[in-house]
């Protein structure tokens, strides 16, 4: 098994843990760490399966750094959406779902 | 008339086609809600006329190519109209158009929702656009995250804590189905090293490596379009809305998930994907018409109705799926599933627009507040029947075309059962939209008052209700567009 292919199945591990989270857990602080988790499962596979042979391979780079990009400002979105709903209802959950 | 027609032949649409609408977002922020109201009918107008002259382009000289910035693929972002693009990109501009009429007087000046519904509404239409242009993975998936922020932030405007609760729950179901789609953007350039369209199209081969990607995008965006049984988050976040983004996410965003869903499956995995897969998609797409139009019957609230009966089209859309694996089924199948998402769009946004404004009349949200309506506001419940026509599928509208596309498709591939679900879904819809129409034309019980309402929402939801009649009417032009770059239609330029 190959490095790369290590950090690939890892980051699918990653992947499978945060949905898992982002399904089971009420409270949205553990949603958006959850999805947070899905991301850098999914960055780990994007670089991890594209290292082959010695050359190193740029573009990879460059998308990762934008996905970080793009999770960085969904992640900000998404905790100030929550500390807005926490205000109004005073429940840091959605409604239907059981905070723990 | 022919030099302005050669002038307009003679320009790249393409940057303007994202820039405008970007341009004015941006304005509308740095100067406010009142520099958004100014600058609104004239950009949209703008953004219209660049996207017919895009088409008009497509039209004499076939697809188009632009390299941003003069770098071209595969280093650089390279955007791409074909017909399809085209198509979309024009009922966007089109849809934009009448809802920011309708936004300009829905938003009165003292609303703290019109603040930011100008430059939100704005970067929507951008990402939207920049979402059919592009033609490589990645940047389809940047744009469609773009289009997932400011679609959620536009249902978070009115501020309530069930406004936040939608927009919380559409941001969280948006995101992973984001993440699904960008886990397979992975394993597609892990094994084939590029991102272009064109280019994986011709790499994929069937296997069980092909088939992770086609599951993992495939969930992604069906959970982004609200396939049953992923629809939970769709109801709460259109319905809870203020109007004229309930119009746009019903009529717009939706089908922008979709438009790459059919981009994928016929460009990339056309080799890849096997009947199995094709049918389970026609068969959430069956689920979604029965069960969706089956929940619009059980509403309480007019919005709520017009927002299940998405989930009930959006049924229709997957259709396509199962009709087109059948090689001469493909054509009929194809133009009968982009014709609904292009009826839909029109019927569903003056539906939306119309019920809004009885909504504001009354002061009700209720069914059982209706009456009286047909007397008051006798435009809006005119608009709300021509939309349901379309929705219906009865001639003359473009849902009819569409539908009638999908029966024939249905009927030259053999597969009758579909026949069957399409019927089952227009005699439901008939049925919720008839129990708002009864209430609507009884007598206003004692005593009621309603808030008088400014013409112009009654005017612009009746364009649109008219443009989905017109679909019926001149079906010619927009199929004569589709074909340009279309599967059936030979070798892709």
């Amino acid at each position: 098994m190959s490095a790369g292919l290590i950090y690939a199945v890892t980051g699918a591990a990653l992947f499978s843990l945060g949905l898992y989270g982002l399904i089971v857990h009420a409270h949205l602080v553990r949603k958006i760490l959850a999805f947070n988790i899905m991301g850098s499962g999914t960055f780990l596979v994007l670089v991890g399966l594209a290292q082959r042979a010695d050359n190193m391979d740029p573009v990879p780079h460059a998308l990762v750094l934008t996905g970080i990009v793009v999770a960085v400002s969904a992640t900000a979105f998404a905790l100030i959406l929550a500390r807005r709903l926490y205000a109004a209802s005073g429940r840091c959950a959605l409604p239907g779902e059981e905070e723990r | 008339m022919s030099a302005v027609l050669s002038a307009m032949l003679a320009v790249d649409w393409i940057p303007w086609v994202i820039g405008l609408p970007l341009a004015f977002a941006v304005a509308a922020f740095l100067f406010g809600a009142r520099a958004g109201r100014a600058f609104a009918i004239p950009a949209l107008v703008l953004s219209l006329l660049a996207a017919t002259g895009l088409a008009a382009r497509v039209l004499t000289q076939g697809s188009q190519r632009h390299a941003v910035g003069g770098w071209g693929a595969p280093l650089g972002i390279e955007l791409h109209a074909d017909g399809l693009a085209c198509t979309m990109l024009l009922m966007t501009a089109a849809i934009g158009l009448c809802t920011g009429w309708y936004a300009r007087h829905y938003f009165t000046r003292a609303d703290s929702g019109a603040t930011y519904f100008w430059p939100l509404a704005g970067f929507l239409m951008a990402a939207m656009n920049a979402l059919y242009l592009s033609a490589d993975v990645f940047n389809l998936y940047v744009t469609l995250e773009l289009l997932g922020l400011a679609a959620v932030g536009l249902v978070a405007l009115t501020g309530g804590a069930a406004a936040l609760a939608a927009a919380l729950r559409y941001l969280l179901a948006a995101l992973a189905g984001s993440l699904f789609y960008l886990l397979g953007v992975a394993l597609l350039y892990g094994a084939h090293g590029t991102l272009a369209l064109a280019e994986l199209g011709a790499l994929v081969t069937p296997g069980p490596p092909a088939w992770t990607v086609i599951a993992l995008m495939t969930l992604g965006l069906a959970l982004k379009t609200a396939l049953f049984p992923l629809h939970f988050w769709l109801p709460p976040a259109h319905g809870g809305a203020a109007t004229p983004v309930s119009a746009l996410l019903s009529a717009l965003v939706i089908k922008a998930s979709f438009y790459l869903l059919l981009r994928l499956w016929f460009e990339v995995f056309a080799p890849a994907v096997t009947m199995p897969a094709a049918q389970l998609l026609g068969v959430l797409g069956a689920g979604a018409i029965l069960w969706g139009s089956w929940l619009a019957l059980q509403q309480q609230k007019v919005k709520m109705i017009v927002a299940y009966s998405t989930v009930a089209q959006v049924g229709y859309l997957f259709l396509l799926f199962p009709l087109a694996a059948y090689a001469p089924g493909l054509e009929a199948a194809w133009n009968g599933g982009v014709y609904q998402a292009l009826a839909h769009g029109f019927a569903k946004a003056a539906m939306f627009l119309a019920v809004g404004g009885m909504v504001l009349a009354s002061g009700r949200d209720d069914i059982d507040q209706l009456d009286g309506i047909s007397a008051q506001l006798p435009l809006s419940l005119f608009t709300f029947a021509l939309a349901g026509i379309s929705l219906m599928g009865l001639p003359p509208s473009g849902g009819f075309i569409a539908k009638w596309l999908l029966l024939k498709s249905a009927l030259t591939g053999g597969q009758w059962w579909w026949v069957v679900v399409m019927i089952l879904g227009g005699l439901l819809t008939a049925a919720y939209l008839f129990r708002v129409l009864r209430r609507a034309f009884l007598p206003a019980r004692g005593g009621k008052q309603f808030r008088t309402v400014p013409a112009a929402l009654e005017y612009s939801a009746f364009v649109l209700a008219l443009g989905s009649l017109a679909l019926g009417l001149w079906a010619s032009g927009p199929l004569a567009l589709l074909r340009i770059g279309a599967p059936f239609a030979g070798a892709a330029p």
